[in-house]
């Protein structure tokens, strides 16, 4: 690596003010061909040729991002990381993605910030409370961590809780998954590209792909703003985009993209150390280190691509945050803003071949592929290092929609449909 | 916040309105006859759209009623309304 980080470093680069820390990764200008190309520069995408040269040994890589790395939702999500899904596919995918985020500072020599601080799935009714004891009991039995609470134990986790039974929805109890918890997202991208680029990936910012050439049924490159770039291989991983790039290619795919609204309010002193979902209210909410409250909404049900949502939903959103936590009734919200999320009608991802050979999608994450990065990004690189996926991946295949097999998690992804 | 022009009770504000997704989905004439592939898509492939996108809308807390809209993706601007039936705009059809 080329700047390793340590606190002999740090002490380094302190005597010169700072002023001389190399660039964290290059900024090459493509080559004519590579062993692969990664199109799409968010976490999952650096992920992906990040495993590709560790696990793999294949370095001739590239990533192509259309405006600038992280820029999209992996620096537009809540940061929630868990991994309490209810079908053993995705719970499977999802542990070994938060068992790589465990050590995953250590591994990248970067420090993203990783807090396993406890993630609340708040029940409000009895069907809810039962739909609870269900998870965490197929949780548990998958080797996933997972408790139930009763009202007064949530309670006693979050004091500032409206625990009250006059509530309009009063609080019935919850999930608890002490390994989840928030990690700090521009850091994933950016420690992801630092190491993907020291083991020999280009990545190449701003040079957006406008074609998918095919030859004879198997992919040969991308067309670009920068001019076509060839390719043995081609991993599309465009989250938002996916149904775009899919046309490119001739495809047509279960997805239908969103507006995914999320907002950040004036940091204000610790007060909340965990993280605190609702799926029958809708919020959910942490408190960044910085001190501000970190909100999610939920996606409008039209089709969008524009990085914005309806003001309604956030308004439906605060009222529940405001109900369930009324303290913050006079905190000011500092910023809001939109990401496009790529849903599918399962709530699981695709991962996986196409009919184009040597064609990779990885998409379809929906309103919940942050807490994926790792796992995704190494689940796709060992698909497309062997041209099959891993079992980790296999069940999301694009042919579960002709199959009838859909796994079906919208109860535990989180986020209103 | 969307002002949708209802074809039959004129403009609204979106929050009176439910989506309803692609619109000029056909259901297949002859199910016993397709394919899984055929089913497939169907029931799941979409274009979803980069631009301007045919969708189903209806009026839920007003006449209750569906029609299509042609709403841009990216800027959000509808650029029409019609009734179902009646053909998407600029189709030949």
């Amino acid at each position: 690596m080329r700047n390793r980080y340590s606190i002999f470093s740090l002490v380094r680069n302190a005597l010169s003010y700072h002023e001389d820390w190399q660039t964290a990764w290059r900024s090459p200008e493509p080559r004519q061909h590579y062993d692969v190309v990664i199109v799409g520069g968010g976490g999952h995408g650096l992920a992906t040729a990040y495993y590709l040269a560790k696990e793999h040994g294949i370095t001739n890589v590239a990533v192509i991002e259309k405006g600038w790395i992280g820029g999209g939702n992996t620096g537009r999500n809540t940061t929630i990381v868990r991994s309490n899904y209810l079908w053993d596919e995705a719970t499977h995918l999802y542990e070994k993605s938060l068992q790589l985020w465990e050590g995953l500072s250590q591994d990248l020599n970067y420090n993203v910030m990783f807090s396993p601080r406890g993630v609340l799935n708040l029940g409000h009714s009895l069907q809810d409370m039962r739909d609870i004891e269900r998870r965490v009991n197929a949780n548990r039995l998958n080797g996933v961590d997972g408790e139930v609470l009763n009202a007064a134990q949530v309670k006693a986790m979050v004091p500032i809780i409206n625990a009250s039974p006059d509530a309009r929805y009063p609080i019935m109890g919850a999930s608890l998954q002490r390994r989840g918890g928030v990690a700090r997202h521009d850091a994933v991208a950016w420690g992801f590209a630092r190491g993907a680029d020291a083991r020999g990936v280009d990545i190449i910012q701003n040079c957006e792909v406008t074609g998918i050439r095919r030859d004879n049924g198997r992919v040969v490159g991308v067309e670009t703003r920068k001019g076509f770039i060839g390719a043995n291989k081609v991993g599309v991983v465009a989250a938002g985009h996916s149904s775009v790039l899919a046309a490119m290619a001739g495809l047509r795919f279960p997805i239908e993209s969103h507006p995914l609204q999320a907002l950040v309010s004036e940091p204000i002193k610790p007060v909340l150390d965990t993280v605190v979902m609702s799926n029958a209210v809708h919020g959910y909410i942490s408190q960044s280190d910085k001190g501000d409250l970190v909100i999610g909404a939920g996606i409008d049900a039209y089709v969008g691509y524009g990085q914005r949502g309806s003001f309604s939903i956030i308004e439906g959103t605060l009222a529940a945050i405001v109900e369930l936590f009324p303290t913050f009734s006079r905190v000011r919200m500092n910023r809001q803003w939109g990401g496009i999320v790529d849903v599918c009608p399962d709530a699981c991802p695709i991962v996986g071949l196409t009919p184009v050979r040597s064609l990779y999608f990885n998409c379809g994450w929906g309103t919940g592929g942050f807490k994926a990065t790792p796992g995704s990004g190494w689940a796709f690189a060992h698909t497309i290092a062997h041209d099959r996926p891993h079992e980790l991946n296999a069940p999301f295949s694009l042919e579960r929609f002709s199959t009838g097999h859909l796994i079906d998690e919208h109860g535990a992804a989180g986020v209103a449909h | 916040m969307l002002i949708i022009d209802c074809p039959w009770c004129g403009p609204r504000e979106q929050t009176e309105f439910s989506y309803g997704g692609e619109a000029h989905i056909v259901r297949p004439p002859q199910p016993d006859a397709l394919s899984d592939g055929q089913w497939a898509d169907y029931l799941f492939m979409r274009r979803n759209t980069r631009g301007v996108h045919l969708e189903q809308w209806v009026h839920t807390y007003g006449c209750r009623r569906w029609f299509n809209l042609a709403r841009d993706t990216v800027t959000y601007k509808i650029a029409a309304v019609y009734k179902p039936g009646e053909p998407a705009p600029g189709s030949t059809t």
